[in-house]
């Protein structure tokens, strides 16, 4: 860390997680081979899921559609391997549920070059035609949230958004995608923000990278094109700066108000990685069937930045990181806030940043849970400045409604700072998702 | 040849802990109290520490019991009762009976925190309540003080201490006698102000070489103390800032009302047992409230009613009653000063 970092912008409260990335982020990416088998969940983002437009038994090529987007917040899918389509079924899905899928068997002799797609003239596309575009490229937020990009350039009527903010923050331990990304991909993260800015209005840009990637932080401001109001903005290190109201709180001091969008405090926030594929996708036409994953853990051999097919079964690619099958966790996503895989079957999908792979001698046994002590720590912790001590006594006792209605409950995004910091083992987070999950079923009845 | 990996766990985020927990913060509490508790016996000798093993014992035995006999896992291993324990016998004076100190303590955690529920629910803190208790029970031998540094300290009981269980102890008054010590009037700063209108060298209240129960006399070890729990964030440091902070406001504004009745704030600040209650006792962080604002509001209340109490009350001192009343409103300041949520002005514009 360097001497001046206090003087750097970040956002009040917030915690500091060991890092961990120093087994990865030094690496440059490499592609992973292709599974022989694949499989492409048809509702891998929020929203719709989308339909399918192949039948069983057809063949696609890479880069083909296979899925339409099943509304407005809905995105394509495209095939990410030439081969046949073998079934198309319900399979397990990564929340426990099942759900639709598209089954793909590849040929083996396939070159699995990408013919699809055509050049298309993007400057000469309106704002509105830009939001179509970059739907059919089926780009989500890659940062982990898997939220349709285009829905976020289609800004509401009535309000104007002034800056694009794009979040290199990258605050989750152990991930170096988007850090691997910035490092090789500057020319398409320009790219993609000059689309954005055009496609939302905007008047500027900024990248808000932390500090602990000044390798990072070098290459983009040499990156950025001439004419081009972008600038680079280096972040204190501290969880979870990469949250996009928390970015908006440090680069600009601004709030997102409660229950809004980030369009009503004249920001858009975008992942530096989907910009990168934006700007990469968008001008030949193709979509979206490969993404950049850390793999990494105490228990890979081979930890590293790879670029994967969608739809590549866990196993498969966790094998080729040196997997040998002493394992007690596989988390999906950053420790803070990813989830923990059910099972390898489970193919990746565009949401998943990193695979971090826990041996059984990594994961400490459950701590004693000791009833809430009122410390503080957690309203000293949570970045929404929320009362999570309050809350969760209110979850012990089944008061989700009050939860709701007086403690802000719908405010929290779920980022862990509060169990992170807990003194007396609550699982905090838990309590509110099935607070929020009790809320939302009551309040569709 | 696909690898069988052996059974994968699910666990939810955050899959990260800080390696802090309920134990270390209270393990810590205790560490810092012990210095406090060291200078004590250093002071009066081996009846203070009687009087803390004997405390912390009752103390500790009663909340095994209680859990032995409901039938839950053992709660003491938390060691927020040994925190109680030390306590209360800090607040004792030292020749107090040990049979008598022994009652505090077991009334302390069953009144005081078995009844709630255990850790973490207790509405006032266990040790000011086992004082409470033995204030009301036991005037006489609470206000009864002996010298500090009275020679053959270490070898010889304070006769009231080893009074046999419910009887009145002894007189101390002839032992004090024969100890000889000059200006002795058996008052600690505080009393002897307020009923005879002295005071001692302020710098004797900031060294403890004053009278008093046994964990006040020294403010500069509890500070040093208190200090090392703040700097660890085991502690608030808003809570002894707010209520020394109202302390030294309110006793400021009465001296400078009338110099000649009212003692000056420093003297305040350095006597009696505010500055033991400020850094240990009102930051019983189950009994103060958790918002930020919530505990300067608390901690200045606190401070504001001890000197009150201390002037305008018929006791001495105020600490432990002023305490105790902010413990009794503290859910009424937590409800009241929720913290401002991040995007919540621009809402309220909005909605209009």
């Amino acid at each position: 860390m360097s001497a001046n970092s206090a003087a750097l912008k970040t956002f009040p409260h917030g915690v500091h997680p060991r890092e961990c990335k120093e087994s990865t982020e030094a690496k440059a990416t490499r592609r992973l081979p292709f599974a022989d088998e694949m499989r492409i969940p048809l509702s891998q983002h929020l929203g719709a899921p989308a339909k399918p437009i192949v039948r069983e038994g057809q063949e696609v090529v890479r880069g083909e559609p296979i899925a339409e987007p099943g509304g407005f917040v809905s995105v394509p899918m495209h095939a990410p391997a030439t081969g046949v389509v073998e079934r198309i079924a319900l399979a397990p899905d990564h929340r426990g549920g099942m759900s639709p899928s598209i089954f793909l068997r590849l040929y083996p002799s396939a070159s699995q070059e990408i013919l699809y797609g055509a050049p298309q003239d993007i400057d000469g596309l309106s704002p509105k035609e830009l939001v179509s575009a970059v739907q059919a490229t089926g780009v989500v937020g890659l940062g982990g949230a898997a939220f349709p990009t285009h829905v976020k350039l289609a800004v509401p009527e009535g309000k104007h958004v002034d800056t694009v903010i794009a979040n290199g923050c990258e605050c989750e331990p152990y991930l170096t995608t988007d850090h691997r990304v910035m490092l090789e991909q500057p020319g398409h993260i320009m790219d993609g923000l000059r689309i954005v800015m055009r496609a939302v209005g905007a008047e500027r840009a900024i990248i808000g990278v932390e500090e602990n990637k000044l390798d990072a932080v070098e290459k983009l401001r040499e990156s950025v094109p001439a004419g081009l109001p972008v600038t680079v903005e280096p972040l204190r290190v501290k969880y979870p700066q990469g949250a996009e109201k928390m970015l908006a709180k440090a680069l600009l001091g601004r709030e997102i108000p409660s229950g809004g969008l980030p369009a009503d405090a004249g920001v858009a926030v975008f992942n530096v990685a989907t910009l990168a594929q934006v700007g990469d996708l968008l001008p030949k036409h193709q979509g979206l069937i490969e993404r950049v994953v850390t793999l990494t853990g105490p228990g890979l051999a081979r930890p590293g930045n790879y670029l994967i097919a969608l739809g590549t079964p866990l196993r498969f690619a966790l094998e080729q990181a040196g997997f040998d099958g002493h394992v007690s966790q596989v988390i999906l996503g950053g420790p803070m806030m990813g989830a923990t895989a059910a099972s390898l079957d489970l193919p990746l999908t565009k949401g998943i940043t990193g695979i971090v792979v826990m041996r059984p001698e990594d994961v400490l046994p459950p701590k004693k849970i000791y009833p809430c002590i009122k410390c503080g720590a957690c309203l000293e912790a949570c970045p929404m400045r929320l009362n999570p001590s309050r809350l969760g006594v209110l979850a012990r006792k089944g008061m989700f409604q009050e939860m709701d209605e007086r403690f802000h409950l719908r405010d929290c995004f779920e980022c862990g700072c509060c169990s992170y910091v807990c003194p007396a083992n609550i699982p905090l987070v838990q309590h509110f998702r099935i607070a929020k999950a009790q809320n939302r079923k009551r309040s569709v009845k | 040849m696909a690898v069988q990996p052996q059974v994968i766990q699910l666990r939810t985020s955050p899959h990260f802990h800080k390696a802090v927990t309920v134990q270390t913060i209270m393990l810590n509490v205790v560490y810092a109290m012990l210095p406090v508790c060291a200078w004590s016996v250093f002071q009066f000798g081996v009846s203070a520490l009687a009087l803390l093993l004997t405390t912390t014992a009752a103390s500790v035995l009663t909340e095994h019991l209680i859990c032995v006999f409901t039938k839950k896992e053992t709660s003491v291993t938390d060691y927020s009762v040994v925190i109680s324990g030390m306590l209360l016998g800090l607040t004792l004076p030292p020749g107090f009976p040990l049979w008598m100190a022994a009652v505090g303590g077991v009334v302390g955690i069953v009144m005081g925190k078995a009844i709630f529920g255990g850790i973490g629910f207790n509405c006032f803190n266990p040790a000011l309540v086992g004082r409470a208790f033995l204030q009301a029970s036991f005037t006489v031998a609470i206000t009864t003080w002996t010298p500090a540094n009275a020679p053959g300290r270490f070898f010889e009981f304070i006769p009231s201490t080893l009074a046999f269980p419910f009887t009145t102890p002894a007189a101390v008054d002839d032992w004090v006698a024969a100890l000889h010590v000059d200006g002795w009037s058996g008052a600690t700063p505080l009393a002897a102000f307020k009923f005879g209108g002295e005071m001692p060298p302020i710098l004797d209240t900031f060294t403890g070489m004053t009278a008093g129960s046994l964990g006040e006399t020294s403010s500069i070890i509890i500070l040093i103390c208190g200090l090392y729990l703040a700097a660890r964030k085991f502690l608030d440091w808003r809570l002894p800032a707010g209520m020394l902070g109202a302390a030294f406001i309110t006793s400021g504004i009465f001296w400078l009302m009338d110099m000649e009745q009212y003692p000056s704030p420093v003297f305040m600040l350095f006597t009696g047992g505010l500055m033991l209650g400020a850094w240990f006792m009102a930051s019983d962080m189950v009994a103060s409230p958790v918002t930020p604002l919530g505990v300067w509001i608390y901690s200045g209340l606190m401070g504001f009613l001890t000197i009150i109490i201390r002037l305008k009350g018929g006791l001495p001192e105020g600490v432990m009653y002023a305490i105790l009343l902010g413990n009794a409103v503290s859910p009424i300041i937590d409800n009241m000063t929720q913290p401002r949520i991040y995007g919540a002005i621009r809402q309220k514009k909005v909605a209009k």
